[in-house]
């Protein structure tokens, strides 16, 4: 269970640089061998790539952490990105930040209440024009699913 | 060759494209290539201590490989939204089926896009993994 009072709390600002290497890498995790990903020196990241933001998230400031949600019951509900502009490429320096949007509860099918986190990053430029946004829908089941 | 406007009318779509058969060496793969390093995708025991009869995929996995389906058919400069919700889990030895197909075409801000339907099913069970969304602008 997680207190609804958690909405509106903000973590940490911090920055977060879009590396080549690391695009290269996610695009073959992500079985692409697209030319655009793997031989531009100059490479766009892919449309999930931000997520490699918990890589700069400041250490503790993880939020389903810091919520004190139990990964044995946590499920990834949803997940969207939103570019207000073509995705960062290689090089870019972006400062980003994360809040907790939403929190509520759903009556799980077979029984037991599943409690909803969503929280929003967004990613700004040098400038501080929004870049991107990433939003996050986090699931903590009643119970494990083999007592379900 | 990258589809035209005119090509992307409503009902548009790429082929399907079939992925895998998924392996944890993807999983690893994935979770050091994203920084998720949940060990419910990894470690068999913390997976059995959950309830889970093994270790099964990072829903962001699919998550990827349905995004870079989608950017290879219509670059990947030119997304604006990719959004997914997770259906089913998928699993060591599961195959994926993706697909996509053109909802809407249309201009916004001077701009030529088109929505999209996205779909990532397991091929083995025919259950649904994913279903999402995208807009891309067409250059």
């Amino acid at each position: 269970m997680v207190d609804e009072s958690a909405v509106g709390r903000v973590g940490q600002p911090f920055d977060m640089v879009v590396e080549r290497g690391k695009i290269r890498e996610f695009a073959r995790a992500t079985l692409s061998a697209s030319p655009e990903y793997l031989d531009d020196p100059v490479p766009v990241s892919p449309p999930t790539f931000l997520v490699n933001a918990a890589f700069w998230t400041p250490p503790g400031e993880n939020p389903l952490t810091v919520l004190g949600l139990d990964l044995r019951r946590l499920l990834h509900g949803a997940q969207e990105f939103v570019f207000h502009g073509p995705p960062p490429r290689a090089g870019a320096e972006l400062h980003a930040r994360t809040r907790v949007d939403k929190v509520y509860e759903k009556e799980g099918r077979r029984g037991g209440t599943m409690t909803f986190v969503e929280t929003v990053t967004e990613f700004r430029d040098g400038q501080g024009a929004l870049v991107a946004e990433a939003r996050s829908t986090a699931i903590e089941t009643a119970r494990a699913p083999e007592e379900s | 060759m990258a589809p035209t406007w005119e090509d992307l009318e409503p009902g548009a779509a790429p082929e399907r494209r079939e992925y895998g058969p998924l392996t944890r060496t993807h999983f690893v793969r994935y979770q050091g290539a994203s920084g998720d390093f949940n060990p419910i995708h990894h470690d068999e025991e913390f997976a059995r201590s959950a309830g889970f009869p093994t270790v099964f995929s990072v829903g962001m996995l699919q998550a990827g490989i349905l995004a870079s389906y989608v950017t290879d058919w219509l670059g990947p400069a030119n997304v604006r939204r990719f959004a997914v919700q997770f259906r089913e889990q998928v699993w060591p030895g599961d195959h994926l089926r993706c697909s996509a197909e053109v909802t809407k075409r249309y201009e916004h801000d001077g701009e030529r896009r088109v929505d999209l339907a996205l779909a990532c099913e397991r091929v083995e069970s025919g259950g649904a993994a994913i279903k999402g969304e995208a807009t891309f602008v067409v250059p």
